[in-house]
């Protein structure tokens, strides 16, 4: 496939990440903050996001398991991985932490049991469709084209 | 969005250096602004790195506050504002919010994915000069030097208004002088208050003239100095003028020693605050005072004084015992714990706050006791000093003690009973603080006069929020700010950018300190019972205060973002005393708004005495009951501590509702009219 293609690719498969709300306008934000100095600046804060997001997804699992649950605790991680998933514009997971925050107020561990189901599936698709993102700009890459910036008029 | 494009004129190469060299705003300003964001979520902080660093600021990064606090006390001029999240691990963020606006006084963006009313609200209360609602868009940190700018600019504003103001407002308070230590009641309060400010204004007005804000650095011994000129005189008759004579410093101006007299006065009055809450004492404390506290004021200073010039009581423990005899006239039932540590601070004075005057001595048996509340022995007074010393637990404790035991006997005379130790002991524990709340009437005056500034406010209820271990007494101290009088008319407070809300933690000290205003507040229902004070000491204009803004245009005035631009330190820290419970609501808002905006004020004119507003909220609210009083009317308007005075009725009486006696104290704070020369507190 030739570089045009690939960058046609790219556009379109960015596009429809948009447009299924996988991603919001801050994503957008941080393509733009990525220049010469810093032209893996996506890369490294997306990465960054899926290591800290598993991380706290592991403390909520465990937190969740405890015979008494620290609703308190919970709260507090999935207010961060709300912070984190809005700063990247992963808004799926963003909102489902969202519904998530609202159970642990209620102390209803059944319902945040199932909640937390809800972020972990959202947050390995966006891990996945991110992932096939970077990988086509990096054949473009490769192939010496040039990662089109994405107009989305948001 | 890259504002580098925007930035290329600048000259971004040498903007930071320039920027950092001097206190010049360099031609690429804001370009090189020195931001220390704090954020324990690493991806957060990464984006907000690499957005500042594409806005052409200087950034610094760092996950947990315990680090950015050591990073920013370590270099003290290396930052120009501070982004911090509002959640962390280690300390949360309005904490940190109010340990730097104390310290340092740097103007404070709280962020957070949190956009509820309520926490939106507590930054404002806090100080925040701003509030970021994450996800951060480059768009809104474009524009943080604002935030920088008009601190400054509000600080120079103040210095500048406080001549005229102090001149109208000069004339009527002459009458009021009279009363100033026979009573212990309101009246009695307002008319020392404004004694005193009278006289600072007309000190300062000359001063102002100059307009020359030329940077203090109040080093241990001219602070030192300080203290020993102040406890010569005698709190309550410790003018900036004489002080100023007294000191004998070539270069220093009388506004330099305004300020650091505001800032001091806060401190100490803080100081009363914190050790009342700890330990419960306020209440006990407060109760027995209050008959004695109009006369004993006198006495109170003097017997710190003494006890200072002697040598035993070192200065700083002084002011903080002073400022703890300040706070604790209010006797809030706040002081709970501190009392204790304080006790062995002030123990090791007893003999010399004794003072021999029969009044005191009573009077600070009650107060011992209330202050003490449970301590049988360990004399106040003494603790109060160690606690100055210890400094941390000083801010903290002076607060409360302040706020609480002074109820009847006038903050220095907190002071000094505390300094007794021994006999006291048992009397205090006898009093319970039933009586702390009362003293609000009676106390106000002594300790007022003792010109101790009380603003240790320790606020009875808010044990928490006493500054403490961010407070260091020592360059706390000069932060008392005596401000309310002077500054009311200077603040005009919509700027308030203090932001850096050094005055929250002071505040909570108040809370304790503002029950007792509180319920008087109430009544007022206006913002402005903390203008009264000012308007009372300097400014006849409450609208000087902010508080005004406040109440009215607070929104307007301050920040389209948020209020809590502008009130910041005041009202974060009215409002967290009286809210500690959590009853913001609506009307607490405002107050607690306005009463920023009334401390902010006060800071706005002064960079320094931004922090020092802050400290003097603190301990405006809590340790004088005399000038919480009055200052609270100020600051928290709701505290009605002068419901003839607020105008602003509704924040203030929201705002005192809810803070049951931060308030007021903050509005004294910010406005001291003082232009305090930067007493880079």
């Amino acid at each position: 496939m030739e570089v045009g293609q690939m960058q046609g690719r790219l556009v379109d498969y960015t596009k429809s990440l948009f447009m299924e709300g996988f991603l919001d306008g801050q994503f957008l934000q941080l393509q733009q903050l990525q220049d010469e100095s810093n032209p893996d600046f996506v890369v490294e804060v997306v990465s960054l996001f899926f290591d800290d997001s598993e991380k706290l997804l592991n403390d909520l699992t465990m937190a969740l398991d405890q015979k008494n649950v620290d609703f308190k605790k919970v709260d507090a991680h999935v207010h961060q991985l709300k912070g984190s998933s809005s700063s990247i514009g992963a808004q799926r997971v963003k909102n489902a932490c969202i519904a998530f925050r609202n159970f642990c107020e209620e102390q209803n561990i059944e319902a945040c049991l199932g909640c937390l189901q809800q972020v972990k599936q959202e947050y390995y698709l966006v891990k996945n469709k991110l992932e096939t993102l970077f990988r086509l700009e990096r054949q473009i890459v490769a192939a010496g084209g040039s990662i089109p910036l994405m107009e989305m008029g948001f | 969005m890259n504002s580098s494009g925007g930035k290329g004129s600048m000259s971004t190469a040498s903007s930071s250096a320039a920027w950092k060299a001097g206190d010049v705003v360099p031609d690429q300003f804001p370009a090189g602004l020195r931001v220390l964001v704090v954020d324990d979520d690493p991806t957060c902080l990464m984006i907000l790195e690499k957005m500042l660093r594409t806005c052409l600021y200087e950034v610094t990064k760092c996950n947990r506050a315990e680090t950015a606090l050591s990073m920013l006390r370590e270099n003290k001029n290396g930052f120009d504002i501070v982004i911090s999240d509002v959640h962390m691990p280690d300390m949360d963020g309005f904490k940190l919010l109010e340990h730097i606006g104390l310290e340092m006084d740097l103007p404070v963006i709280m962020m957070s994915a949190d956009d509820g009313k309520h926490v939106v609200m507590k930054g404002v209360t806090h100080g925040a000069c701003d509030y970021l609602i994450k996800p951060v868009r480059i768009e809104a940190l474009k524009n943080i030097w604002q935030h920088v700018v008009r601190k400054r600019k509000n600080e120079w504003k103040d210095f500048e208004q406080s001549g005229s103001v102090e001149e109208g407002d000069r004339q009527p308070k002459q009458s009021e002088e009279a009363d100033y230590s026979s009573s212990a009641n309101e009246g009695n309060w307002k008319s020392s208050k404004k004694r005193k400010d009278d006289d600072d204004e007309a000190e300062e007005r000359d001063d102002t003239s100059t307009l020359k804000k030329p940077r203090v650095v109040w080093s241990v011994e001219l602070h030192q100095q300080f203290v020993a000129a102040v406890n010569q005189l005698g709190i309550d008759k410790a003018v900036p003028k004489k002080i100023l004579e007294l000191m004998n410093v070539p270069g220093l101006t009388r506004e330099n020693v305004a300020s650091h007299l505001q800032k001091y006065r806060l401190y100490l009055r803080r100081l009363s605050g914190v050790s009342q809450h700890q330990s419960n004492l306020n209440n006990s404390f407060i109760s027995p005072q209050e008959a004695t506290f109009g006369p004993l004021s006198p006495l109170n200073g003097l017997d710190l004084q003494t006890l200072a010039a002697t040598g035993q009581l070192p200065a700083q423990s002084l002011a903080t015992l002073q400022a703890a005899g300040l706070g604790r006239s209010t006797a809030k039932s706040g002081i709970a714990m501190p009392l204790v540590d304080q006790r062995n601070i002030f123990s090791f004075e007893n003999p010399k706050l004794r003072f021999g005057e029969g009044q005191q001595q009573h009077m600070n048996n009650n107060k011992q006791i209330n202050l003490l509340h449970g301590i049988p022995t360990t004399m106040e007074p003494k603790q109060l000093a160690s606690l100055h010393h210890s400094a941390q637990s000083i801010g903290n404790m002076n607060v409360q003690v302040t706020s609480h035991g002074v109820q009847g006997s006038q903050n220095n005379s907190l002071l000094i009973q505390m300094a007794q130790p021994q006999p006291r002991g048992q009397i205090l524990n006898d009093s319970a603080g039933s009586h702390a709340p009362r003293l609000p009437s009676t106390m106000g005056q002594p300790i007022l006069s003792n010109g101790i500034a009380a603003n240790v406010s320790t606020r009875n209820g808010i044990p928490e929020n006493i500054r403490g271990p961010g407070y260091n007494p020592v360059s706390q101290t000069s932060s008392m700010l005596n401000f309310p009088m002077n500054h009311t008319s200077e603040l005009p407070g919509n700027s308030f950018p203090l932001g850096s809300t050094p005055g929250i933690s002071s505040l909570t000290s108040k809370g304790a300190f503002q029950e007792d205003l509180n319920s008087d507040i109430k009544g007022s229902g206006g913002f402005m019972p903390s203008y009264d004070i000012f308007n009372d000491l300097n400014q006849h204009k409450p609208q000087n205060w902010e508080l005004q803004n406040v109440g009215m245009t607070f929104d307007a005035s301050q920040h389209s973002n948020s209020l809590q631009g502008n009130l910041d330190l005041a009202q974060s820290v009215l409002v967290q005393q009286g809210f500690s419970s959590g009853q913001m609501n609506g009307q607490n808002r405002s107050a607690a708004v306005v009463s920023k905006a009334m401390f902010s004020a006060g800071d706005c004119t002064e960079q320094g005495n931004a922090q020092n507003v802050n400290h003097h909220l603190n301990n405006l609210l809590v340790d004088n009951t005399i000038r919480i009083k009055s200052e609270r009317v100020a600051d928290a308007g709701p505290a009605n501590l002068f419901p003839d005075h607020f105008g602003q009725d509704d924040l203030m009486s929201a705002l005192l509702k809810q803070q049951e006696g931060i308030a007021p104290a903050e509005n004294e704070f910010d406005f001291d009219g003082y232009s305090m020369d930067n007493i880079p507190v």
